[in-house]
């Protein structure tokens, strides 16, 4: 009895393999059916799934599959070559583009695909009102150097706000991720003493402050915790209705962050956009412009050997700065700006 | 299976001029290999795994060798690591865990084995081993919803009877080692409860027919002599909650605030090993930190050995004390 069930337990595993391995010889050998595989930032991951999404039902033979590992093992999986292509919201280092040249013998090019911010989301009990954070205010509150709410820097930038002269609670995320870069590039564009003492990275040494684990770790902790404040990723606090500060930006405004004055970030910062499109565009100049904004980036190999993976991704490209644009406001994301995709354009002629 | 071994025990005897094929079919070997290659497989799996954390950790033991264990930084931008905050956290989360599990498991096993009628006990029994399945993430969700709160309502109690001790300093945020500390317990409670109970029950009763007859009262059978029986058992659950404790990652990086500082105080918040190791491993970007993480595992499995080492000679010294 137990050796009839095993052996039909065995003959249907072996039914199941044979199957899939047939599907397998049919994927690759005919060139019916082409598998891209795609890792990396966990930020852009909604945008990215409904591209791939839209492009298969586009073109069914053309499968796109990517796995939201983070920034750092979309970069890590890229140089190593287990993906077609990585996904980051930080630029590679100069370290990690030469480490990239000896392991692949090609460069990596770097694609901006949509843009993110982040805000400063607070929780002070009797005030409803949206704030006003300077620079300098929110390098002193994470350092630890402004400590009470009425503190001056805080009380200047919010006349008529009764601010309480409680102590100032910190909260940040604690495991690394492409929102705390974002928002340390911007503190140590502001302070020179922050980019020296604590430095710009997925994840930092903090002077003061808890950890929550991903955005709604530490909007969860702001909730819960009178006098918190923190820093979210901007669709999040959009999607939950969060209450988020304004910031003060290069040219002195008090602006807030939405899809337009992030996407003006991107177009002021473009006209000095590098060739391979690595620009952090944070505290970038103009009047219109919220400051803490980023790109997040494809890393793609300058050579792709396979033929029909290459035309797949460089059609895909063209399709995502096209077409794909247009499906980016629906979840929140701010657009490219129109220099940018030109320039993308032209760069997309480089993968060989 | 169970008939054939039965019938081709008895003639074993005859010995070694027995086929291969008709001493594995006596069993007894068969059993034998089976098991060994069990057992040999757990040890393998344990030797790679030190082997592997041993490897990988390479590039952080020779860049600051034996100071890693005393360093209180952990600076992933200037790539300056120390493990002291996280072995710190992790020890005071689970001793904590274990002060408060202890009595109420071990109480419970009592109750639930000895005294309550069988009814009661059986119904029990079946919730509190459901709660051992339940996923570490749902007690990290009811340490931020429910017990969080509770915290903050008895913290001023807590301040005005302990306040005076530095273990009760600071401001209190909610997330911090007590927060931290007590949903490990309830962690590893009904781990201790369901083993200890099993244990109390397999105590012959034999022994308490004897203890009663001698005109002890039911608890002083039940503490006298039932109890010093099934130490053993009751011990070794606790050490099994307590390798729990010191390995739990999801839940209490949900609670203990993330912050790794070296305060007294236990509304402090801080960190413990494996919730920075989930926390950082994914987005660790250089070879150093990937390192200085991994190496942090093997602390862990370090720590863990040095903690279930101590606490057994604890039990050791006190079991030969009492003349258990």
């Amino acid at each position: 009895m137990m050796r009839n069930i095993i052996g039909a337990i065995l003959g249907i595993a072996l039914l199941a393999a044979v199957g899939s391995a047939q599907k397998a010889l049919k994927g690759s050998g005919s060139g019916e059916q082409i598998l891209i595989n795609g890792g990396g930032a966990t930020f852009p991951y909604p945008m990215y799934s409904k591209w791939f999404d839209t492009y298969h039902k586009k073109f069914p033979t053309l499968a796109f599959n990517y796995a939201s590992i983070g920034s750092s093992g979309g970069i890590k999986q890229v140089t190593e070559g287990t993906v077609d292509f990585g996904a980051s919201d930080g630029p590679m280092s100069d370290d990690q583009l030469k480490q990239f040249r000896e392991k692949r013998g090609c460069n990596v090019l770097h694609f901006p695909t949509v843009l993110g911010a982040d805000v400063p989301t607070y929780n002070i009990p009797g005030i409803k009102e949206q704030l006003n954070f300077t620079g300098e205010a929110l390098v002193g509150i994470f350092f630890g150097k402004i400590t009470k709410w009425n503190d001056p820097e805080l009380t200047k930038a919010n006349p008529g706000v009764n601010l309480p002269a409680n102590n100032i609670v910190v909260v940040h995320r604690s495991e690394g991720s492409g929102t705390t870069y974002v928002w340390v590039d911007y503190l140590s564009k502001i302070s020179p003493e922050w980019k020296q003492k604590v430095g710009v990275a997925g994840s930092v040494n903090w002077p003061v402050g808890l950890g929550g684990k991903g955005n709604e770790g530490v909007s969860g902790q702001i909730q819960q915790t009178p006098n918190s404040i923190g820093y979210v990723e901007l669709i999040y606090a959009i999607q939950s209705k969060m209450t988020y500060g304004k910031v003060k930006n290069s040219s002195g405004v008090f602006v807030s962050a939405n899809l337009a004055s992030v996407t003006a970030a991107a177009a002021r910062a473009s006209k000095e956009m590098p060739d391979d499109f690595r620009v952090s565009i944070t505290n970038a100049d103009g009047k219109d412009v919220y400051p803490i904004s980023s790109f997040t980036w494809l890393l793609i190999p300058e050579k792709i050997a396979d033929a029909t993976k290459k035309k797949a991704i460089t059609d895909f490209l063209k399709w995502m700065l096209t077409d794909g644009q247009n499906q980016t406001e629906a979840l929140d994301y701010a657009r490219l700006p129109k220099p940018v995709v030109d320039k993308e354009m032209k760069a997309i002629a480089r993968i060989q | 299976m169970a008939a054939t071994t039965t019938t081709a025990t008895p003639a074993r005897p005859s010995g070694r001029a027995q086929s291969f094929q008709q001493r594995l079919r006596a069993g007894d070997d068969l059993a034998y290999m089976v098991t060994l290659v069990a057992a040999l497989t757990i040890l393998a799996v344990t030797a790679l795994l030190v082997y592997e954390l041993y490897v990988h950790s390479a590039l952080s033991r020779h860049k600051f060798g034996w100071s890693f264990l005393v360093t209180r930084t952990w600076d992933p931008v200037a790539e300056q690591f120390g493990a002291l905050p996280f072995i710190y956290g992790t020890v005071v989360t689970s001793v904590l865990a274990l002060l408060l599990g202890i009595p109420l498991g071990v109480g419970a096993a009592i109750f639930l084995a000895e005294l309550a009628p069988p009814k009661i006990s059986s119904g029990l029994t079946f919730l509190i081993e459901l709660l051992a399945a339940v996923p570490s993430v749902i007690f990290g969700l009811l340490g931020v919803f429910v017990l969080i709160p509770m915290l903050h309502k008895i913290e001023g109690p807590l301040r005005s009877v302990l306040g005076w001790t530095p273990l009760f300093q600071g401001p209190f945020y909610g997330v911090s080692l007590l927060s931290a500390g007590v949903v490990l317990s309830l962690m590893i409670i009904p781990f201790i409860i369901s083993i200890s109970r099993e244990v109390i029950l397999a105590v012959p009763s034999d022994q308490r027919e004897a203890a009663l007859a001698l005109g002890a009262t039911r608890w002083e059978s039940t503490w006298d002599v039932v109890v010093p029986y099934a130490y053993k058992g009751i011990t070794g659950s606790i050490f099994l909650s307590l390798a729990r404790a010191l390995g739990e990652t999801m839940a209490v990086t949900m609670v203990i605030g993330n912050d790794p500082k070296i305060v007294t105080s236990l509304f402090a918040p801080g960190y413990s090993i494996a919730a920075i190791i989930a926390n950082e491993f994914a987005e660790a970007p250089g070879e150093l930190y990937t390192s200085a993480l991994i190496e942090l595992g093997l602390v862990l499995f370090a720590l863990t050995i040095v903690v279930n080492g101590a606490a057994r000679l604890l039990v050791a010294g006190t079991s030969s004390k009492t003349g258990t």
